[in-house]
């Protein structure tokens, strides 16, 4: 339950208002890609956060594991914060927070056999003898259900599905606390999907992984999470356990993306009362004043122009950043 | 049973009442490579009615974007062969001449891609280049093409199109982008739209604009629409009939409701009850085992079998497209005996489902 306060308290990183910005390549202006987002990923959670192409979903997972330094605020992972580390603690510290992307092929040198690809990381970390050190790769490849003779194949020889299990062993050959999950699903065929996401699961399990899933695909993240965050334009709107957002969610773009979100049922089973958002997401450079979605949000009064919504715990354990949360009442969706 | 009428109007569309405004028959493509001639479509037979709504349905190298292509005769240079026919209104599109093909393409059957940049030229305004469609095909002049430019831009939904006519495409967002496409292709009133995942490229809530703004011109203006997707929800949000391809051949086809829901090929229910919209939350996710056979490497007989739970003796022969009665056809023999799950079985679990009564 969420009340339950040793639940609340095994936090294993924590976002302080984070903020990441960006010059543009004429360095004229700042693109605010994360601007002032908290958060806690409590250990053995799935925390889903979607948001649409610009919302700065990727830019936090990427802070994350420290691929980009935060312009300002904090990320402790399990109450340190790894940037006040010497650089050789540093380095083994991030071994326990890995990433994954999209493209598998992007992720795997198309020139290196699929063995010496997940050996990589533990030739790095120079642990034990080079026998050891390939038993614990051939056993990560087999954890994610590939064949034995996949290790001596190129990438090219396999199929995409194979090659993101093959990206997924070689994050765990580390045996990593937490996985930052970026569309990780987004380029498999739908029939692949399903089994890539069983998989993600069953790790879960077995090793007590944390996982941040990051995707614009709501049914994924809402099969997957536990809770979810939804961002749009550099800010959390809402957050919450998944049912919660899901079935009652508070804020208006929330809902607006649960409505859009096409599903494959017959029309006899699907409701009419689709929010249709006007326009799209605006540049990250120039965001509207106070609430950044207002330029789009059918219920927008005078208010959200002047005053930036503020982020709070409407109910135990959902927060939501909209000035007229608790006056709406939105039919489940 | 309240499911009833909805479903039986769009039934009626779908059973083809009309005569149909394309007929594919036996459509094969044959590929040369450095290995030899590959077949990667065959005896692909569907039709597409006046202003019907159809989508192509299946996973990345089932053959639908070469289908959509072949019908335009846009296919690559290392075609070996294209069998069959495409009757369209009284043309044979694959017999037909080079220049009778060109008063087809981008003048009765028009194709919009999924990224919509690659399409646009990125030196000419999109004023003219939806104007230059137009004054090919009708050879109208300049003023008049702008001005019905002007007129379409403001169709398809594109704020202020006075100023935006004279942009590039670099100054517009994807969704505005694509809806310029949408323009370039219906400026010239098509009978026929193929698109090839329209909306794949664009967020979840500019996709629902597109789809929207698909569906009503192609119910306004009467045009055919060939939606080919991997979405199952786009097509059952925006088509009125689905048509299911595994490994280059057409495995389903009929009204998309009644294929949600009673699907009559094992691969379509597999589909189905694959994805996560409709699974319990956390549970896990049934999936198709296996993958795909290689176009070098097809199976004779039923190309599914050696995926299907279902396979018996018999599988190995070949597969017709059997007609199933109420306008559906499926490429499987054993469809009277099977009962597949489709997609209300699953629903059953969302809350939705107890409103209305399961059919």
């Amino acid at each position: 339950m969420p009340l339950a306060p040793d639940s609340r308290q095994d936090t294993i990183v924590s976002v302080r208002d984070l903020e990441v910005r960006f010059q543009t390549s004429d360095r004229r202006a700042t693109v605010r890609a994360v601007d002032g987002v908290n958060f806690d990923v409590r250990r053995g959670e799935t925390f889903g956060i979607i948001g649409e192409s610009g919302s700065g979903k990727t830019t936090i997972g990427r802070a994350l594991v420290f691929l980009l330094k935060p312009s300002a605020g904090a990320i402790r992972h399990e109450g340190i914060d790894p940037l006040v580390l010497p650089r050789k603690r540093f380095q083994s510290h991030r071994r326990d927070y890995q990433i994954i992307f999209q493209d598998p092929n992007a992720a795997l040198n198309p020139r290196m056999t699929i063995l010496s690809s997940v050996l990589e990381p533990l030739e790095l970390a120079r642990g034990g003898t080079s026998t050891e050190r390939e038993r614990q790769a051939r056993e990560a490849l087999d954890r994610v259900g590939l064949p034995q003779d996949v290790g001596e194949r190129y990438p090219h020889q396999l199929s995409g599905g194979q090659k993101q299990r093959v990206v997924i062993a070689r994050a765990l050959t580390l045996k990593p606390k937490l996985i930052v999950c970026d569309e990780v699903v987004a380029a498999l065929d739908m029939s692949i999907r399903g089994d890539v996401l069983n998989l993600f699961a069953d790790l879960q399990r077995e090793l007590g992984l944390t996982y941040v899933f990051i995707t614009h695909d709501l049914a994924v993240v809402s099969h997957i999470s536990e809770r979810v965050a939804v961002m749009y334009l550099g800010r959390f709107v809402e957050l919450g356990p998944t049912e919660r957002v899901s079935e009652h969610p508070l804020h208006p773009y929330t809902r607006a993306l649960l409505s859009a979100e096409p599903r494959p049922l017959p029309s006899s089973l699907r409701e009419g009362s689709r929010i249709m958002l006007q326009g799209e997401i605006p540049s990250p450079i120039d965001p509207p004043s106070g609430c950044r979605f207002r330029t789009r949000c059918p219920y927008a009064q005078e208010l959200c122009a002047e005053k930036t919504p503020d982020w709070r715990e409407l109910e135990p354990d959902h927060w939501v950043a909209c000035h007229f949360a608790e006056h709406r009442d939105f039919a489940p969706n | 049973m309240p499911a009833a009428a909805p479903r039986q109007c769009r039934s009626e569309a779908a059973a083809g009442r009309a005569p149909p405004l394309m007929s594919v028959r036996g459509l094969g493509i044959r590929f040369k490579t450095s290995l030899g001639v590959w077949q990667a479509t065959r005896k692909i037979d569907f039709d597409i009615a006046p202003g019907e709504r159809v989508g192509i349905v299946g996973e990345s190298g089932c053959g639908k974007t070469i289908t959509g292509l072949s019908i335009l005769r846009l296919l690559p240079g290392n075609l070996a062969g294209l069998d069959g026919s495409i009757l369209f209104d009284g043309t044979d599109l694959v017999s037909c001449s080079a220049r009778a093909m060109r008063e087809i393409r981008g003048r009765r059957i028009a194709m919009i891609f999924q990224e919509p940049m690659s399409a646009l030229d990125p030196v000419f305004t999109v004023g003219h280049q939806i104007a230059e469609t137009l004054r090919v095909h009708t050879g109208i002049a300049k003023e008049e093409a702008r001005a019905r430019t002007l007129e379409m831009l403001r169709r398809v939904g594109i704020a202020s199109p006075e100023r935006r006519i004279d942009d590039y495409p670099h100054q517009l967002s994807g969704g505005m982008r694509q809806r310029v496409m949408i323009a370039a292709a219906l400026i010239c009133g098509p009978q026929l739209l193929i698109a090839d995942e329209p909306t794949t490229a664009l967020d979840v809530t500019v996709q629902a604009q597109i789809l929207e703004l698909l569906r009503e011109l192609s119910e306004t203006s009467n045009t055919a629409l060939m939606l080919i997707t991997h979405d199952l929800g786009v097509v059952a949000e925006t088509c009125t009939r689905m048509i299911t391809m595994y490994a280059g051949e057409v495995i389903e086809d009929g009204p998309v409701d009644d294929a949600l829901v009673r699907p009559l090929h094992p691969y379509t229910s597999g589909l189905l009850r694959s994805l996560p919209h409709l699974s319990p939350r956390h549970g896990r996710l049934p999936s198709i085992p296996g993958r795909v056979p290689s176009i070098v490497d097809m199976p004779n007989g039923c190309r599914f079998r050696a995926r299907c739970a279902h396979a018996a003796p018999g599988c190995e022969a070949e597969q017709e497209l059997l007609d199933a009665g109420a306008g559906r056809k499926v490429r499987c023999w054993r469809f009277r005996e099977l009962d597949l799950p489709g997609a209300l079985q699953h629903a059953a679990t969302a809350p939705i489902a107890a409103m209305t009564g399961t059919p």
